[in-house]
Order: structure tokens, then sequence, then C-alpha cells
């Protein structure tokens, strides 16, 4: 089976994010880049399903910072080719010109399943997987914890609210928006990676004039203001612990 | 076209789901903006009495044996057909398992503009999202023509979108919905699990910052000492150290404890949403700017693998005197 799994970077939440001057996208400076976690779990999903039934893994990513090493991390986890968009589509891209740029180069590699993350946290015009869906003419099917496959039908476990699962039988080609992988996504060691980084090859994809039709003009950026926040409890840890505990003895929990 | 504000029914096994009424709520507002009516769209076989309680104005049903289940493509055929003849103004679905399927492929095939992750709707129908996991918003130009938008929960109270009044309802005629390419088999129920987490009056969550499986025990023992049990947010079950019926979150339970201990836990929103019952919140975490904080009661900016012992032994010792 022949798997496409394109991928997005996007800021690294731990760090702090910033609105720039303009009002209108984040601020790079600080940002540090880093590979969307279900679309880590897409790859993880992917290569579950080769390793099960054989194929070949095609990751793809936009041309941003930190894409080589998200690249040869997932060669080394078994990804069998690297695709990157040539073209400076930046992180501020919307998703529209993504989808569009992707849907370019993975139609011509005919693949059986195109499977990425669901969503990605800073999804503005909707997702990747369903857009991309729509360009290739592919149906979409999202929230996906676990794929199998057998007798040339695809099984997914969709999840719904409450723990309630749909197991649903998709026909191929089709594109898969993967919550979680049935397995979680593998630890690959440092030393592999530049095993990867050796031997793998990442292959450059010509795209056509970034074209965002369907995304949303944005006005203005803003970081909330709480109505409320959190009474902070300072401390060293005994002090913290004690105090808690007082909370909690107030409201008659201990 | 028309001014008119449609909001895509979701329910699910016979149950409307709670952010049909979000929707309806906030196209109520929009509605205000456009000038136009409130109008539910369901699709469904045999789902008549579903529009009962929605707070619209009037509701478009549509009937075919391939809708008595969610199916994304046979979802998206009927409505693709309905938007494209109807034109309305703004169309809601949600940012969920249902609607999230659906609306990007609607909007792409009728080159329609899409806004995903709307809270609320700000002056003029502009749309306000919630991205970076509720660390930044976005206020969006709502465009002319038909605009699509998904939204998320928190932004209306569900009530808001409940109605006591039946609203008219319009059956559409359409060509039946033919073979789809993605169909159910079954439904695989929820595992029951030892404890309903849900039922608890106590619950210590753990997320991410646990780090890994063996420091579950530090929360275990701050859970018994509590006399609570343990819940998790999506990554801890994701690596496999808590089973699913422990997970809290859009995708898990809604619970409503007297006390959530969050440890660790970031506060991204789709694990938010399902805390909404909760009485007292209180979070645990090593990132100041967690946006946890700014829904909990108490917070402390604290390493939770020096805090949660210390407090275990002052909740023993509290209960033992």
């Amino acid at each position: 089976m022949n798997i496409v799994v394109p991928v997005k970077l996007v800021p690294d939440l731990v760090e702090g994010l910033s609105v720039d001057q303009s009002g209108t996208s984040l601020d790079t400076a600080w940002m540090r880049l880093i590979i969307s976690e279900f679309d880590d779990h897409a790859i993880e999903q992917a290569i579950l399903l080769k390793e099960a039934g054989g194929g070949q893994v095609v990751v793809v990513a936009p041309d941003v910072e930190g894409v080589d090493d998200v690249l040869f991390t997932a060669a080394a986890k078994g990804a069998d080719r690297l695709v990157k968009l040539d073209a400076q589509l930046g992180i501020g891209v919307d998703n529209h010109t993504l989808a569009r740029a992707l849907a370019g180069v993975i139609k011509d590699m005919h693949p059986d399943l195109v499977m990425t993350g669901v969503q990605a946290h800073n999804d503005l015009d909707g997702s990747v997987g369903p857009l991309l869906a729509a360009f290739l003419g592919m149906p979409y099917v999202g929230y996906i914890a676990g794929v199998s496959a057998g007798d040339g039908r695809i099984a997914v476990r969709k999840e719904y609210p409450g723990g309630l699962v749909a197991e649903m039988e998709v026909q191929t080609p089709a594109v898969l928006g993967i919550q979680a992988a049935a397995k979680p996504p593998r630890y690959v060691a440092v030393s592999k990676v530049r095993q990867a980084m050796q031997t793998a090859k990442i292959e450059p994809a010509a795209v056509g004039e970034p074209d965002p039709r369907g995304a949303p003009k944005i006005l203005r950026l803003f970081q909330p203001e709480p109505a409320e926040r959190a009474t902070m409890i300072q401390g060293n840890p005994e002090q913290v612990a004690a105090k808690l505990v007082d909370v909690l003895r107030e409201a008659g929990l201990v | 076209m028309t001014q008119d504000v449609y909001v895509v029914v979701e329910h699910l096994r016979g149950q409307v789901m709670d952010i049909s009424y979000v929707m309806l709520a906030a196209a109520r507002k929009l509605a205000g903006s456009t000038g136009g009516q409130v109008v539910a769209v369901l699709l469904g076989h045999n789902a008549q009495t579903l529009a009962q309680g929605l707070g619209a104005d009037r509701v478009l049903y549509a009937d075919d044996k391939a809708l008595a289940d969610f199916s994304p493509t046979a979802y998206q055929e009927v409505l693709q057909a309905l938007l494209a003849e109807r034109q309305p103004r703004v169309v809601l679905m949600g940012n969920t398992s249902v609607g999230a399927d659906v609306a990007c492929g609607v909007a792409a095939k009728l080159d329609l503009p899409l806004v995903g992750s709307c809270l609320t709707i700000g002056e003029g129908g502009n749309p306000i999202s919630r991205i970076c996991g509720g660390k930044i918003m976005a206020e969006t130009e709502l465009a002319d023509g038909t605009v699509v938008m998904t939204m998320v929960p928190g932004g209306y109270a569900p009530e808001a979108g409940r109605s006591s009044q039946a609203a008219s309802m319009e059956t559409l005629t359409f060509p039946p919905v033919g073979e789809q390419r993605v169909t159910l088999r079954q439904y695989i129920e929820p595992e029951a699990g030892d404890v309903d987490i849900a039922k608890e009056a106590i619950l210590v969550a753990v997320g991410r910052g646990i780090q890994n499986q063996d420091n579950l025990e530090l929360a275990e023992a701050l859970a018994q000492a509590l006399g609570g049990v343990v819940c998790a947010s999506r990554p801890v079950v994701d690596q496999g150290w808590l089973p699913t019926s422990r997970l809290v979150g859009k995708s898990g339970k809604a619970v409503k404890p007297k006390l959530y201990l969050a440890l660790g836990i970031s506060g991204a929103p789709e694990h938010m949403e399902a805390l909404s019952g909760v009485e007292m919140l209180i979070a645990i975490n090593m990132d100041p700017g967690a946006p946890i904080f700014e829904s909990a009661k108490y917070g402390a900016e604290a390493d939770l693998f020096e805090l949660v012992p210390a407090l275990t032994e002052k909740i023993q010792q509290a209960k033992a005197s």
C-alpha cells in the first residue's frame, strides 16, 4: 500500500507566543517549530500499516525551519521517501494554500491512503486533511484512532464524544485524519536520526503559486484576557502544600 | 442569496449534541447582524422528533436511509446541494468528529470561505476563533457571500440555544443518497472500566507533565489520600499509561466532581470543554502561562514532583488528626 503522510510544523506551545507589530501574525523571533503532534501519530500509524502489510510511506512537509529534522526523524522511524515542498510558504501560511500545494504534489504520487493529523493547534481555516481530500477528490474521515487493512479494505476507528467509537469501512483512495495511532509514536534514538541524515535523501517538489482562496482575512490576533484567573499560591513546596490543605479543608474536602 | 444563518444540527444515536445548541445561540447573535433567520438543518432518518427544543426560527429536514447514522460523505453530498441551492449567509458546523469531517469539504467544493474554531461572534458578525491551544485568539473578517464556520464550545451556553416552542419544519426533497465510499460497520461501546470518572466526586488528573508511567504512582497516592481516583488528559492515554475509560476531554468523558486537581495539564481547549461541571479546579503546572490557570480557582506554579508528595503527606496528616 502506498501511504502519503503530509505533516505540518507548528509553534511549540511550551514557549510563550506573542503577536508581532502588525497585529495580524505571530512573532516568529523566538518561535520554535515542532511537528504537530497529531501528524506524529499519522506517521506512526502509516509505519504500523506498512509493517503489517507492506508498502511504502512517503512523508511530505513544507519547507520551514526545522523541517529537515522532522523528515529525517520520520526516515529513522521507517518512512521510505521524504519530500519537501519547494516553496517558501512560511509558518503563517493558511491551510488552504498548504493543502492546494500538497494536492498538486500528492496527486502524482497516486496514493492508496493519505494520512495526516486530524488537526493542528494553529488551524484557523479548517484542517489540512479534509481540504486536501476536497482538492484531491477523495473521501475524508477524521478523528481516527486506529487503522487496519486487509483484503483491500480499510477499517478505521472513528472517535465520538464520551468514548464511543464507530468502526467504519473506507474505500481507497481516501484521506484519513488521525487523532491517535493504534500505538504511541515510537521513540527513535538521536543516533538513528543522524544515521538517517547520512543515508536518506530529501526530494524537493515544485509547487505552483500560493493560492489562499477560501482562507479568511485576519483582522487581528490577540492573547485572551481571562475574566478571572486562579488565585496563585506562592511559596516552597511545603508551604504551598500546607495552603492547599487549608483550601481543601475549608471546602470540606479533607 | 439569503441573510439566514444555518446551523447543521449534530446528533448521535438519537441524541442532539450540546454543540448544536451552542451553535444555535451563536447563530442568534449572527442573525442579529445579518438580519436573517436562524435555520436549523437536520439530517437523519425518521429523526423529525430531534427538532424539538432547537432554538431556531425554521427547521430544514432531510430524510434518507443513508443519513440514519453519520456518514461524512453522505452528509457532504446532501449539504453541498442544499447550500448551493439556498445560499444562506453563514453556515455553522461543529469543530467536532461530525462537523469537522464535512465543513472543509463542503466549503472547498463550493468555493466558499471557511473559518475554523470559532468561539464567539464579535461586532458586525466577525468570527473570533481560538487557536494555539487557547493561547491566541483571532478575529477574522466575515467575508461576502456564503461563509462556512466551525464552532468550538465554551463561548455560548447551550441553554441559550434551546427553545420550548416548536419551529416550523420544511421537509426537503432531494434525490436519494447513493452508495457511499465510507460506511459504518458498527459502533463499539466505551470500555466500562473499573470506575466511572463521570460520577466521581474527587479526581486527580494527570497530563503530559507527569512525564512517564512510573510517576503515576505519585498521583495514585494523592488520589488515595483524598479518597478519589486518577484520570488523565489525552497524551497520557495515548501513551497507554491509563485506559481510555479514564480519559477526560473531547473524545473522553465530561466530568463534574467537587474537586478536580490537575497535575501537569496545560489546559488545551479539547480538555477544558469537559470540565464545565467541575466545582473546584486546582491546577499545578510549571508553566505560568498555561491556559489552565485561567479556569482554575487555585493554582500553583510548581514542580509537581516536589509538591505532590508534600501535599499527599499533609492530607494524610490532616485526615488522621
